[in-house]
């Protein structure tokens, strides 16, 4: 079997917005997501020769994101002191619950599962975004993440709104399906 | 007061948008009470659409990646 090769030229295309989004859920902040994506492109590159081809090119550069992520908690821990867990009484007096045991979290809470959840099923959508025809999945993202208006994405890629509209429903019929494969 | 399934399924993708008229949804409702295929469409879609909400998902803007195709090019 040929070993795959890096196509590093496409890599913001294909995959700058799956990355972003898995870096968002980690780190909250969108403008040191961007970042480390922009870092995860550099160092993919950097390390290009180490790439073996047994792994798909988008599983190796989330793997490099992964990393990124990692660094940046270690490196914002690393000042003396700040790694340790410290609880103090709340120092807002609007804050409910004066007690430290009053603002532990609900252990009954499923927040957590959710959260969790959602963040798996964004990839997912992203991964079967990412399998549509470029047109589709440029209109599709722009309706749908954007929000942005038929009218202003007609202007912006000079389409009728007729045309957009069948773009967008074979899009999503496209994304049921793989979203019925894939998630359910 | 009849429609096709093809008017069917083009109301139900703009209601997905908020897009659709009131009267485009009374007759895209009438529609659903007897056909089974648009009624399971029309149900996937909004599924679809809850999930795509549910998931949060965030994108870089054009601007963005332009800018990162641009830095990473340099390096090439």
């Amino acid at each position: 079997m040929a070993a795959q090769e890096l196509h590093p030229e496409n890599w913001v295309d294909l995959y700058a917005d799956y990355l972003f989004n898995y870096a968002v859920a980690r780190v909250s902040d969108t403008d040191l997501a961007k970042d480390l994506v922009q870092e995860t492109f550099y160092a993919g590159l950097n390390s290009a020769k180490n790439f073996k081809g047994d792994a798909a090119e988008r599983t190796w550069l989330i793997s490099i994101l992964k990393r990124k992520v990692i660094d940046h908690y270690r490196k914002i821990n690393s000042k003396k002191g700040k790694a340790e867990v410290r609880i103090n009484y709340s120092s807002d007096s609007d804050a409910e619950g004066d007690w430290l045991e009053q603002q532990v979290a609900d252990p009954f809470s499923k927040d957590g599962d959710n959260i969790m959840e959602n963040e798996e099923l964004g990839l997912a959508i992203q991964d079967c975004i990412s399998k549509l025809p470029q047109k589709q999945a440029v209109v599709f993202k722009m309706k749908t993440i954007q929000g942005m208006s038929t009218e202003d994405i007609c202007n912006e890629l000079d389409i009728n709104p007729s045309n957009l509209w069948v773009m967008i429903h074979r899009a999503r019929t496209a994304l049921m399906g793989c979203l019925n494969d894939n998630w359910f | 007061m009849k429609i096709t399934c093809q008017e069917a399924s083009n109301i139900c993708n703009k209601s997905q948008y908020k897009e659709a008229s009131f009267w485009d949804i009374v007759k895209l409702r009438i529609h659903l009470l007897y056909c089974k295929a648009c009624k399971q469409y029309s149900k996937k879609n909004s599924e679809l659409t809850s999930m795509c909400d549910r998931a949060g998902l965030t994108m870089l803007s054009k601007d963005d990646k332009e800018r990162m195709k641009r830095d990473l090019e340099k390096k090439f």
